[in-house]
Order: structure tokens, then sequence, then C-alpha cells
């Protein structure tokens, strides 16, 4: 009976978990959305905060959907994790870095890039 | 003779939850490499957005209101698969099939409204053969989608597996692992929603 009990109670607190993990991401959702739909501030403000938005979301549905951290000891799933997130700033810093310093000294402009392949395509 | 037979119970029942934890366990660090894979497609997509070849940029062809809808759509059958599981861990049958069931119609209508807005896109000329911008639109976002579309089949076969058979200790755990998978395509499209739609539509 006491266990039927607890069984209830922590099952109560898991929905609760849920429905805030839910409610926490439509309004995080909506707000970025209104923000680039509202063009109140400038471009660069827009982009900033709704990337800061997009990485609460990411946080909360990790904590309140994927139960992140809430493992025992060992916590082998925050490591790995961790891990994971290391390996995709370099993927994804470094290749924009990479590009973006390439461009730079070869002087790739979206112009001259078309001129170039206009080129192409007439031979 | 019976303190004997609960012993050996309980040793059954601790070696069963080690052994769905490893699964668990395992189950992540796949996640977690498919998270790579999607960081790879999100860093050609960075490299590539402005490379339309004079052809329209995301700005031109981005409807955003339904993108929305589609979020909204997702979050929500990430939300009821959440709920599925609570009812999969009282081991309640028809509550789990309900919200399962749910879940499935949602990711459907997800799926039906991305395949629109693909076909519209071809339609016009914007196939991934438009540009380097539209060739790496349409990789990461059909390759959320071919995620989306292995997880509803998945689901349909232990939907089926649960009303033919019902619920079983390896089920509950397909189940989780599943609902692992459920969630973790909504934390990918977070980023695809805001990355690719809502910044390709602000002039930066």
């Amino acid at each position: 009976m006491k266990t039927v009990v607890a069984d209830h109670q922590r099952e109560q607190a898991q929905l609760r978990t849920y429905v805030t993990g839910f409610v926490l991401s439509v309004g995080l959702t909506v707000a970025a959305y209104l923000l680039v739909t509202h063009r109140a501030f400038s471009a660069w403000t827009i982009a900033i905060t709704i990337a800061i938005l997009a990485v609460v979301q990411f946080m909360v549905q990790l904590i309140f959907f994927l139960h992140l951290g809430q493992d025992s000891k060992p916590r082998f799933k925050i490591g790995v994790f961790l891990f994971m997130l290391l390996i995709v700033l370099i993927i994804v810093v470094g290749s924009l870095w990479i590009m973006h310093s390439l461009n730079y000294r070869m002087d790739m402009s979206p112009q001259r890039i078309r001129d170039y392949m206009n080129a192409q395509v007439g031979l | 003779m019976s303190t004997v037979a609960a012993t050996q119970e309980l040793r059954r029942l601790n070696a069963e939850q080690a052994a769905t934890k490893k699964t668990v366990f395992g189950f992540w660090v796949y996640l977690m490499t498919d998270c790579v894979l999607f960081a790879s497609l999100f860093a050609t997509y960075a490299v590539l957005r402005n490379n339309t070849f004079g052809g329209p940029s995301g700005r031109q062809l981005f409807d955003l209101p339904n993108v929305l809808v589609e979020t909204l759509i997702l979050l929500t059958s990430s939300f009821t698969c959440g709920i599925a599981m609570l009812a999969a861990q009282r081991r309640n049958r028809q509550a789990t099939l309900a919200w399962f069931g749910i879940t499935f119609l949602l990711g459907l209508a997800f799926l039906a409204l991305e395949l629109t807005e693909f076909r519209h896109l071809v339609h016009d000329g914007n196939s991934w053969r438009r540009s380097g911008f539209l060739s790496a639109f349409f990789t990461l976002v059909a390759t959320h989608g071919l995620h989306i579309s292995i997880g509803l089949l998945w689901m349909v076969v232990l939907l089926v597996k649960t009303i033919r058979r019902g619920f079983s200790d390896s089920l509950l755990k397909r189940l989780q692992l599943l609902s692992m998978f459920w969630h973790f395509l909504d934390v990918i499209w977070i980023f695809i929603f805001t990355v690719v739609y809502l910044m390709g539509a602000i002039p930066v």
C-alpha cells in the first residue's frame, strides 16, 4: 500500500516535470517567433537573442524531457554529453572560422563567385 | 523456501534493472553521435547559407507561420510522448496506446507539413539543385525528416506489439528508448527552427 502511494506521488512529480517543460518550451518558441516577426530591434540584437532563447530551450528540454543530470553516481551520461558538446563546437565554430578566413583571403565575394561561375556555365 | 525464492526474484529484478540501465546508456551514446552528424550538417548550412547563386534566399522562401505550426506540433508530440511513457510505467495499456497514438498522429502531421513545404519549393524550381544554400537546406532538414519517419515506423511496430502481446519488461525498455529518440528529435528541431528559419528571415 505504501509503495502504491509513493509510486503515485512520484508519477505526479514526473507529470509536473513534463508540464513545466512543455509550458516553458512553448513560451520560448513563441517569444523567439514574435521577436523575428515584429522586428522591434536591430537584426543583430534579434539574432543573438533568439540564439540565447534556443540554448535555454535546449537546456529546458534536456532537463525536463530527457532527464539529464538525474542518473546515479558515476555520471557517464553527462560525461558523454559534454564530450559531444566539445566535438560539436569544434565542428561548427571550426568550419565557420576556416571558411570565413578562406573567403577573406581569397576575396571570394558573392559577386566574384557569381561572375566566375557564370563564366564556367558559358563554356 | 519462500525466502530463498524471494531472494532469487530480487536478484533477477536487480540484474534486469542493471541491464536496462546499460541499454539506455548505450542508446544515449548513439543519440550523442547523432548530434555530431547534425552538427556537421548545421556547419555546412551555416557556411553555405549565403551562397544562393543568384537564386532566392531563405527570407524569400520560408513561410514562417507554417514553420511555427510545425514547431508547436512537434513540441506537443514530444510532450504527449512523455505522458505516454508515464502511462507505460504504470502498465496502463489503454492510456499508453492512446497517448502514443496522439504522438504518432502529431508526428504524421508534422511530416505532412514538411513534405508539403518541400513539394512547393521543388515545384517552384527551388529544389536542392538550385544553389549551394538550397542543397544544404534540403540535406539538413530532410535528414531530420528522415529521422522522424524512422521514429514513426518504430512507433507503429511497438504499438502493434503492445496491442498483440501486452506489456513485458523488454517492450517497456524499447518504449523508453523510443521516447528518448522522439525527445531528441524535438531538441534538434529547436536549432533548425532557430538557425534555419528564424535567422534566415532576418537580414544579418
